[in-house]
Formats: C-alpha cells, structure tokens, sequence
C-alpha cells in the first residue's frame, strides 16, 4: 500500500530565533540610549586598528564598550583594552561569526544604561556573518586597499547587507596601486547609495569625519527613541 | 562555513513545526534560499544530511528552490529584476533606489508529509 506524499505549508524562517533575539536587543540598546555599531571585514583588514583609535577618542567625552569576536585568540581584546576599559573577547571556538545570543551573553554583566557606544568586532569572514542579525543600528563593512578593489563584487552579500563601507589603510593605497575610483563603483554596483568612509588607522586619515559621524548618529538614534517614547 | 549552523537550525524549526503539527512523517523538506541569503546551496544541502543524524529526519530529502532576487524601483514606480547581485541598480533607469523585495530568502516552505 502506498499513500501519496502530501505537501504541508510552513513557511518557517530558519533563523527566527536570531532574527527575534537580535529585535530585543535593538529595543533594549535604543531604551537604555546606548549607539550600536559592528564592523564586518576579511581577516586583516584593519578592524581592530581602526577601532583601537576610535575608542581611544571617543572615550575622552564618552562612555564607550568594545565586544570582540574571534575563533581562537584574545589578543584584539588586549590591545582595545589599552584605548578603552570595557572590552571584552567573545571566543568562538569554530564558529565563523557572531550570532544575537552571543552578543547577548556577553552583555549581561553590563550596565547599557552607563553606555553610549558599543562597537562589536565580528569574526574575521567575508561570508559567514553576513546572515545574522545582532541588533546592531549600523553595520561598516571594512575594505583595505591592499586586499584588492573588487572585493565588494566577489562579496556581494555582505556589501550589500552593511549600512557604509570603510576603505582602510589609505596610507598603502599608492604602494598597493589601489584604484580607489574602481573600489567606489564596486561598492556602488553591489550597494547602491552606500555611504563609503576612506580611513588610515596609521596617519589618522578621516578619523575626525568617522568621529563626527557617529556623534551625528548617535544624537539622532536618541532623537527618535525619545520621539517614540513620547 | 557556517551552513552547517544554518543547517542545524533549520532541523530545530522542522521539529518545532512538525511537533506543533502532532509530528508529522516527514518525507521532504522544501526550502526557499535566495540568492541574497549568505548561504551556498550546496554547502547546506551537504550541513543537511549531517544536522539530520540522530534525529527523526534522517533520510529526509531536501528540496532548494533559489529565488531570485526582486528590487522596487521607486523612480520607475515597479518592481525589476536586477541583472545580478553584483550589479544591483535598477536596470531600467539605473537609480540607486533599492528595496529588495525578494531575494533574502532563507525559509522552510513546506513540509512533504506520507499522510
Ligand atoms: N599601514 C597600515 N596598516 C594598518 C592599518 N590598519 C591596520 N593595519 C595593519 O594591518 C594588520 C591587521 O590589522 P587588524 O586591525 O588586526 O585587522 P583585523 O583582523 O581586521 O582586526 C595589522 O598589522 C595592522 O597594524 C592602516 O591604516 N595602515
Ligand atoms: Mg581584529
Ligand atoms: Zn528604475
């Protein structure tokens, strides 16, 4: 006897539960005021550098946190901890990316009330990180001039799932002969109207627009928690 | 690689569906994957068949249906095709105007049942 298969429709998001964990912490970030913002690049590529000067200038006017994703190593931790005291490793083992509950755990000793910024370094990966979600309001994805300027194109995915693009390491850009005009139309082609930053984390290039930048974001982002509480 | 993750939650949403149906023989298991998704097709369908040891789905065929990717144009006023996901502009009038309507795909969406 054979009864024929029958089709049942579900329509179930595999990662839901990110997907719902990562919106709790968006909502818990935007009530407690704190600006979320996590960098996604290859390995390499200057995450940790330009972070590094970040925190250690953002922190002379404010209170900011640093969460670090990598497979195996805390040396990125040690070196943030030097320009920022809240930093804190998450290891990932094998995993190739940070997931909402990682983020989550990793959290849960801090006060985000006492926060304005909280940067988190995901797990040096051009692909994996790009499917989840950790709540955060603002997502760069990172770009050296030596790693080549069609990058974006063979990395659709994660461009186009960032809000701006970081070209790091301008001061190699001449040695690598990186051609920065080809860079910006890649990013374009894959992320139309994406706002791109050109940075060196070794000459200071573009830091004070990186800084002005976020403070714009932040003002903004408690602009409108205190529109929608009202 | 992270389908095999992506490939264990997928397992855990079957079985949460399946159970919350009063468990169901699952025979297949439709899946719709965009081509924006972050997930390679064959890497998941090789995660698959490891996430399903030692559960009831061990055996379960899997069926990927790639959907394309759709943007809104919102100067042509509709909805266009993009001519691949490195070249997302509209292809008509080539404004950067992007809402992606479909193409991020990453869903269960049936289930292939023996009633
Ligand atoms: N010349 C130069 N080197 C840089 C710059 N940013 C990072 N680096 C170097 O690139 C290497 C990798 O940087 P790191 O921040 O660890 O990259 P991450 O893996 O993305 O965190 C280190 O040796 C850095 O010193 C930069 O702007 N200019
Ligand atoms: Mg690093
Ligand atoms: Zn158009």
């Amino acid at each position: 006897m054979s009864t024929a298969p029958r089709l049942i429709e579900v329509r179930a998001k595999i990662l839901k539960q990110n997907d719902l964990l990562a919106r709790e912490l968006r909502e818990q970030f935007r009530r407690s005021g704190v600006y979320v913002v996590s960098l996604v690049s290859s390995p390499g590529s200057g995450k940790t550098a330009f972070l590094e000067k970040l925190l250690a200038r953002l922190s002379a006017n404010h209170r900011v946190a640093a969460l670090v994703g990598d497979l195996a190593t805390e040396n990125d931790a040690a070196r943030l901890q030097r320009a920022a005291p809240q930093v804190k490793q998450i290891t990932t083992g094998t995993v190739c990316h940070l997931d909402a509950q990682m983020v989550e755990k990793a959290l849960e000793p801090w006060d985000l009330n006492e926060l304005d910024f909280l940067f988190i370094e995901n797990v040096g990966n051009l692909v994996c990180p790009s499917s989840y979600d950790l709540g955060e309001e603002l997502r760069l994805v990172l770009l050296s001039t030596t790693e080549g300027e069609d990058k974006p194109l063979k990395y659709p995915t994660i461009f186009n799932g960032a809000d701006i693009a970081v070209i790091t390491k301008m001061d190699l850009a001449a040695a690598a002969e990186f051609d920065l005009a080809a860079a910006h139309r890649n990013i374009q082609s894959v992320r139309p109207g994406m706002c791109v930053m050109e940075v060196s984390s070794k000459t200071g290039q573009g830091m004070d627009e990186a800084i002005s930048f976020l403070h714009v974001q932040l003002e903004a982002s408690r602009a409108a928690a205190a529109q929608k509480v009202m | 690689m992270h389908e095999l993750s992506i490939a264990v939650s997928m397992v855990e949403r079957i079985i949460e569906e399946s159970e919350g149906r009063g468990g169901l023989q699952v025979e297949a298991v439709h899946l719709r994957l965009g081509v924006l998704s972050g997930v390679d097709k064959d890497a998941l369908a090789f995660s698959y068949e490891i996430a399903c040891e030692g559960t009831f789905l061990v055996g379960s065929r899997l069926v990927i249906e790639t959907v394309p990717l759709l943007i809104y144009c919102d100067i042509c006023k509709m909805e266009h095709a993009p001519e691949s996901i490195q070249q997302m502009d509209c292809p008509q009038c080539h404004s950067p105007s992007q809402k992606i309507i479909r193409g991020r795909e990453l869903e269960v969406a049936a289930l292939e049942i023996t009633a």
